[in-house]
C-alpha cells in the first residue's frame, strides 16, 4: 500500500503545480463509440506507435550512419555487420516505415469511407492529409540514405519525375538532387529531410491532430444520428480504450521483432538489401522500382502516351495526379451532404474510384515488371 | 475471497513480471548497439593502410597487399618512386598477382599474365586490365580509394 | 555544300564501278560455270580482296583481256599452281619484305622459312610428298584470313578442326607411324576443356606449342621452355628441382612424364603420394636411395589436409552465406585460402617438403580462420531465432495478461 501513497504524493505534488486534475478528469469523461467498425479507431494509434517506433530506431541508426557519397554506405554496412543488433535496428526501422505506410494508407481510407472527416472534423481530416504526406516523404528521402545501386536508381527516376513538373520542374529537381545529378550532395539533402526537416514538420502537425482528436473525441457512425441515446454503445476512453490500444501496439512490435528477424532484408516486393554500392557509372539494374507505395503512381505517370491534347503526357499526369490529390484534401468542404449527417453516394463512389485505381496499377505495375 | 485476492495477486506480478521483461527485451538489444563496437566507426571508402611507404620500400619486391572490403588490392613503389595500387585480383582466373620490379611489370604466377604498373594487360591469358585504384599521401600515412571521388 | 559533296561521292562510286568492270573481266566468266563453291563465289571472305588485291595478284595474267585463252597466253601468267609449288607461290609476295611492308608492316615475313623447317615442309619440299600439309591446308584456298575472324579455319577455336583434317586420319597417320588420337586427347584435356567449355580463348591450342608455320613437336628439353611460357612457376622450380638432372639422364620428357601431353588432365592432389594412383611410386621406391619416398608422403600428407580443411571451411562457409549473413571478411579469408591451396600445388614442383610446407600451414591458419569466423556467424543466426523466441514469449505473456485485465475493467 506504501507505494501506493507515493504515486498519489507524487501525483499531488504536480497537481499543486500545474493543475493537472482537471485534465485528468476530462481523460475519465471520455468514451469511444462501440460499433460493428470499432476497430478503425486503433488503425490511427497504430500508425502513431509505429512512427514512434520510428524516431526510437531512427536515433539509433543515427550514431553509426554518416551521410555523404564515401562514407553512407559503407557506414550502413557497418551497422548491418559490425554492430551488435545494428541488423536488427536497420531491419526494425525499415519494416515499420513500411507498416507505418500502410496504416496510414488504412486509417485515411476507413476514415474516408466512414465519413469521419464531416464537419466538426474538417481539420483533423486536412491535418491528416499533411500528416500522410509527410510519411510519403519520409520514405522518398530515407530510401537514398543507404546510397546503394537500388536506392540511387530509384531516386533517380524519382526526382526525375518531379523534374515534369510543369514551369518549376527543372528548379524543383535541381532543388532536391543539390544539381543536375543525384550525387553526394543530393545525401546531404535528403539526409537533412529525413533527419531535421520532416521529424519537425510531422512532430508539430501530429501534435495538432492529436489534440484535435483528444478535444472533439472520436467521430461517431453517420448513421447514429437516427439512433436514440439507448441504442448508442460507448466505451470509456481511460482506462478501457487505452489498454486496448497498448495490446495492440504490443502485438504489433512483435510482429515487426518476427519480421525483423526473419526477413531483415525484406521479403518480395518490400525489398531493401544493401547490395552494391550506388555507381553512377554503373549499367541500371534490369528492374527499377520505386517503393511499393509509390508503385501507382510510377505505374500511372509510365503508363502514358507522350502526348495528351496538346499537353506532355508527364504534365498531363502530374496535373491529373495534383487535382486528384486536391480534391481528395479537401472533401470535407466538397460533401456538403456530410456536413450535415447525409451518405453522399458520389464521394462513396469517388472513394471506390480511387481505391480501385491504387490497388490496380499497383497490381499492374509489377504484372509488367 | 481470499481465493479471488491471490489471483487478482497472481495477476498482477505475472502482469508486472512481463512487462519489466518485455522492457529487458527491447533495451537489451538497444544497450548492444549503443555500445560501440570494437572497430568503433566504418571504415570509408577511402581506406587507410595500416603501413607506410617505409614498410612497401622494405620489402623485396616493393609491394604489399590491402583488404578492401571484399577485394585485395596491392600497392607498390614505381622505379621513379611512385606509390601506385591495383586491384590484386588477375582478371583470368582469380589468381593474385604480384609486383615484379626486375621485369618492371605486375605479373600473375598462375598463367604467366603481364600487367603494366597502370593495370594494363601486356600480355599472356588475362583479358582486361586490372582496376586501379587512387592513392593518396598525407604525410606517413596513406589513403586509396576506388573511383572518381 | 552537303548536296555537292554527295554528287562528288557519286562520281567517284560510279566511275570505280567502271574501272574495276573495264580492268578485271577474271569474275564475269569465272562466276558463270563455277559452282557454289568455286573460287569466284568464296572469295569475298578472303582477306586479300578485302585488302585490294585482285585476282591476277596472285595468278597473273590481264585481266582487262575478255578471252579465256587470250588471258592464259598473257603476260606474267601463273594459272593454277601445283600442290608442291604452293609455298613458293604464296612465299612470291610473303618472303617479300618491301612488298608486304606496302601492304601490311606489321606482319612478319618468316613464314616459308619457318615452314622449310617444319617436318611438312621437309616432307612436302625435299620428298614431295603431297600428303602433308601446305599453306592452303591450313589457310584454305580462297577464304584466307587473320585468325582474328571468328570464321577464320586459323582462328583458335577452329584450329583443332583445321589440323584435325589429317591428324585425326588414322590411315594418313599410320602411314608416318603416328597416332591419330591427338585432337581427340586435347579435347578432353584441361586446356581444350578451358578453350571450348570456357571459351577462354587464351587457352593454348595445337599452335600455341607446335608453333604455326614451323610446327613440329618441342624436343623433351625443350618441353619445359614450351610449358613455361604459360606455367612461369612451375618450370621455374622444376629445373631447380633434383628431377631436372634426373629426368635429363634418364631421357625422361620432363613435364610430360607426370602430365602426359595432349591429353593434359587436370591435376588432381592424389597424384602425389606413395600408393596407387600416385606417379611418384612409378620411378621411387622406399630403397632408392633418394628422399623421393618421404618427400611424396610428407607433401601427400600436408595437400590432403589442406585440401579438407579448405572443403570444411567452404561448407561453413556456404551455410554461412545461405543463412543470409554478413559474410564479407570469411569469404575474404576464403579467397586468401584458395590462393594458399593454388601456391602450395604449385610449390609440390620443386618436389622439397621444406619449402611446401610453409605453404601448406599458411593455410591450414586461414582456414581455420574462415571455419572460426563463419561457424560464429551461424551461431549468431540462431541467437537470433532464440533470443526472438524468448521475446515473442514474454510479450504474448504480457499481452495475454493484459487481455485479462482489460475483461477484469470491462467486468466492473
Amino acid at each position: 500500500m506504501s507505494d501506493k501513497n507515493l504515486s498519489s504524493k507524487m501525483f499531488d505534488w504536480v497537481d499543486s503545480r500545474f493543475k493537472i486534475s482537471a485534465l485528468v478528469d476530462y481523460m475519465g469523461t471520455k468514451v469511444v463509440p462501440e460499433h460493428s467498425h470499432s476497430t478503425f479507431y486503433y488503425l490511427g494509434g497504430i500508425s502513431l506507435f509505429l512512427f514512434i517506433v520510428q524516431v526510437i530506431s531512427g536515433i539509433l541508426l543515427l550514431m553509426y550512419y554518416r551521410p555523404g557519397a564515401d562514407s553512407a554506405f559503407e557506414s550502413v554496412q557497418f551497422i548491418v555487420s559490425t554492430v551488435s543488433f545494428g541488423w536488427l535496428v536497420r531491419a526494425v526501422h525499415s519494416w515499420s516505415a513500411n507498416l507505418m505506410v500502410f496504416f496510414v494508407f488504412l486509417h485515411m481510407f476507413t476514415v474516408y469511407f466512414t465519413k469521419a472527416y464531416r464537419k466538426p472534423r474538417e481539420l483533423t481530416w486536412l491535418s491528416g492529409m499533411g500528416l500522410f504526406g509527410l510519411s510519403l516523404l519520409f520514405g522518398f528521402s530515407g530510401y537514398l540514405l543507404p546510397w546503394n545501386e537500388l536506392a540511387f536508381f530509384a531516386t533517380r527516376v524519382g526526382t526525375g519525375m518531379a523534374g515534369a513538373v510543369p514551369v518549376i520542374g527543372n528548379d524543383l529537381l535541381i532543388i532536391m538532387r543539390g544539381g543536375e545529378e543525384v550525387t553526394g550532395a543530393t545525401i546531404g539533402r535528403f539526409f537533412g529531410l529525413h533527419v531535421a526537416i520532416l521529424p519537425g514538420l510531422f512532430t508539430v502537425l501530429l501534435s495538432a491532430h492529436l489534440i484535435m482528436v483528444q478535444r472533439q473525441g472520436m467521430s461517431e457512425p453517420i448513421d447514429w444520428v437516427n439512433k436514440s441515446d439507448a441504442e448508442k454503445k460507448y466505451m470509456k476512453f481511460f482506462p478501457n480504450f487505452i489498454l486496448r490500444d497498448v495490446l495492440v501496439w504490443l502485438i504489433v512490435l512483435n510482429v515487426i521483432a518476427v519480421l525483423a528477424t526473419f526477413f531483415p532484408d525484406g521479403i518480395g516486393v518490400i525489398h531493401w538489401p544493401l547490395g552494391e554500392k550506388a555507381d553512377s557509372f554503373a549499367p541500371p539494374p534490369a528492374v527499377i522500382r520505386p517503393e511499393w507505395y509509390f508503385m501507382f503512381a510510377f505505374q500511372a505517370l509510365k503508363m502514358l502516351p507522350a502526348h495528351i491534347l496538346f499537353l506532355e503526357g508527364e504534365y498531363f499526369g502530374i496535373i491529373f495526379f495534383s487535382i486528384g490529390g486536391l480534391i481528395w484534401a479537401l472533401v470535407p468542404f466538397l460533401d456538403k451532404k456530410s456536413a450535415v449527417d447525409q451518405k453522399s453516394k458520389l464521394f462513396t463512389a469517388f472513394g471506390y474510384f480511387v481505391l480501385a485505381f491504387i490497388i490496380f496499377m499497383t497490381l499492374y505495375g509489377y504484372m509488367v515488371e | 475471497m481470499s481465493g479471488e485476492k491471490s489471483r487478482r495477486g497472481f495477476l498482477e506480478a505475472a502482469l508486472s513480471g512481463s512487462a519489466l521483461l518485455a522492457m529487458v527485451a527491447v533495451f537489451y538489444p538497444i544497450y548492444k548497439y549503443i555500445t560501440p563496437p570494437k572497430l568503433a566507426e566504418a571504415k570509408l571508402s577511402q581506406l587507410k593502410l595500416s603501413f607506410s611507404r617505409a614498410d612497401i620500400e622494405s620489402e623485396p619486391k616493393k609491394a604489399k597487399y590491402f583488404k578492401y572490403g571484399r577485394s585485395m588490392g596491392i600497392i607498390f613503389l614505381t622505379e621513379t618512386n611512385e606509390l601506385m595500387a591495383l586491384s590484386a585480383t588477375c582478371t583470368h582466373l582469380d589468381c593474385t598477382v604480384q609486383h615484379r620490379p626486375d621485369l618492371g611489370i605486375i605479373w600473375c604466377s598462375c598463367h604467366n599474365g603481364r600487367y603494366g604498373m597502370d593495370g594494363s594487360n601486356i600480355s599472356g591469358p588475362p583479358p582486361r586490365p586490372l582496376e586501379p585504384y587512387q592513392v593518396k599521401e598525407v604525410g606517413e600515412t596513406i589513403f586509396v580509394s576506388k573511383g572518381d571521388s | 555544300m552537303y548536296k555537292k559533296s554527295f554528287i562528288y561521292l557519286m562520281i567517284c562510286m560510279f566511275s570505280a564501278v567502271l574501272v574495276t568492270a573495264a580492268e578485271d573481266n577474271c569474275m564475269t566468266c569465272h562466276a558463270d560455270f563455277e559452282d557454289d563453291d568455286g573460287p569466284s563465289h568464296m572469295i569475298s571472305k578472303d582477306v586479300h580482296i578485302q585488302k585490294g588485291l585482285g585476282c591476277v595478284d596472285c595468278h597473273g595474267g590481264d585481266a582487262s583481256l575478255d578471252d579465256m585463252d587470250d588471258v592464259r597466253n598473257s603476260k606474267g601468267y601463273k594459272g593454277v599452281p601445283s600442290y608442291r609449288e604452293v609455298p613458293k607461290f604464296c612465299a612470291s609476295c610473303h618472303s617479300d619484305a618491301a612488298y608486304m611492308h606496302e601492304h601490311n608492316p606489321a606482319m612478319p615475313t618468316d613464314q616459308f622459312e619457318k615452314y622449310k623447317t617444319s617436318f611438312h615442309g621437309k616432307q612436302l619440299l625435299k620428298k614431295g610428298d603431297t600428303n602433308v600439309a601446305n599453306c592452303i591446308s591450313c589457310h584454305s584456298v580462297h577464304q584466307i584470313n587473320t585468325a582474328k575472324l571468328p570464321h577464320s579455319s586459323t582462328h583458335p577455336l577452329n584450329i583443332t578442326k583445321t589440323c584435325g583434317k589429317c591428324h585425326s586420319d588414322s590411315n594418313l597417320m599410320g602411314k608416318y607411324g603416328l597416332e591419330a588420337t591427338p585432337v581427340a586427347d586435347y579435347k578432353e584435356s584441361v586446356h581444350g576443356q578451358a578453350l571450348f567449355e570456357r571459351g577462354d580463348l587464351s587457352a593454348p591450342t595445337c599452335n600455341d606449342c607446335h608453333g604455326n608455320h614451323g610446327a613440329a613437336p618441342p624436343g623433351v628439353t625443350s618441353l619445359i621452355a614450351v610449358c613455361g611460357t604459360c606455367h612461369a612457376v612451375e618450370s621455374e622450380l622444376f629445373n631447380s628441382s633434383p628431377h631436372k638432372e634426373a629426368y635429363e639422364e634418364n631421357d625422361f620428357p620432363m613435364c610430360m612424364t607426370c602430365h602426359s601431353n595432349h591429353k593434359i588432365l587436370k591435376p588432381e592432389d592424389k597424384w602425389v603420394g606413395t600408393e596407387e594412383p600416385a606417379l611418384c611410386i612409378e620411378c621411387h621406391s622406399v630403397d632408392d636411395g633418394t628422399k623421393g619416398i618421404e618427400t611424396a608422403a610428407g607433401i601427400s600428407v600436408a595437400l590432403k589436409s589442406l585440401v579438407k580443411a579448405h572443403a570444411e571451411a567452404q561448407v561453413v562457409l556456404d551455410e554461412a552465406i545461405e543463412k543470409g549473413m554478413a559474410t564479407t571478411d570469411a569469404e575474404f579469408s576464403m579467397k586468401e585460402l584458395q590462393q594458399s591451396l593454388i601456391q602450395t600445388r604449385t610449390k609440390l614442383h620443386s618436389f622439397n617438403l621444406d619449402s611446401v610446407l610453409p605453404l601448406a600451414e599458411q593455410g591450414m591458419k586461414q582456414a581455420a580462420k574462415v571455419k572460426e569466423t563463419s561457424a560464429g556467424l551461424i551461431e549468431e543466426f540462431y541467437f537470433r531465432r532464440k533470443g526472438l523466441g524468448v521475446t515473442s514469449l514474454i510479450f504474448t505473456i504480457l499481452v495475454i495478461g493484459l487481455y485479462l485485465v482489460i475483461r477484469k475493467v470491462e467486468k466492473k
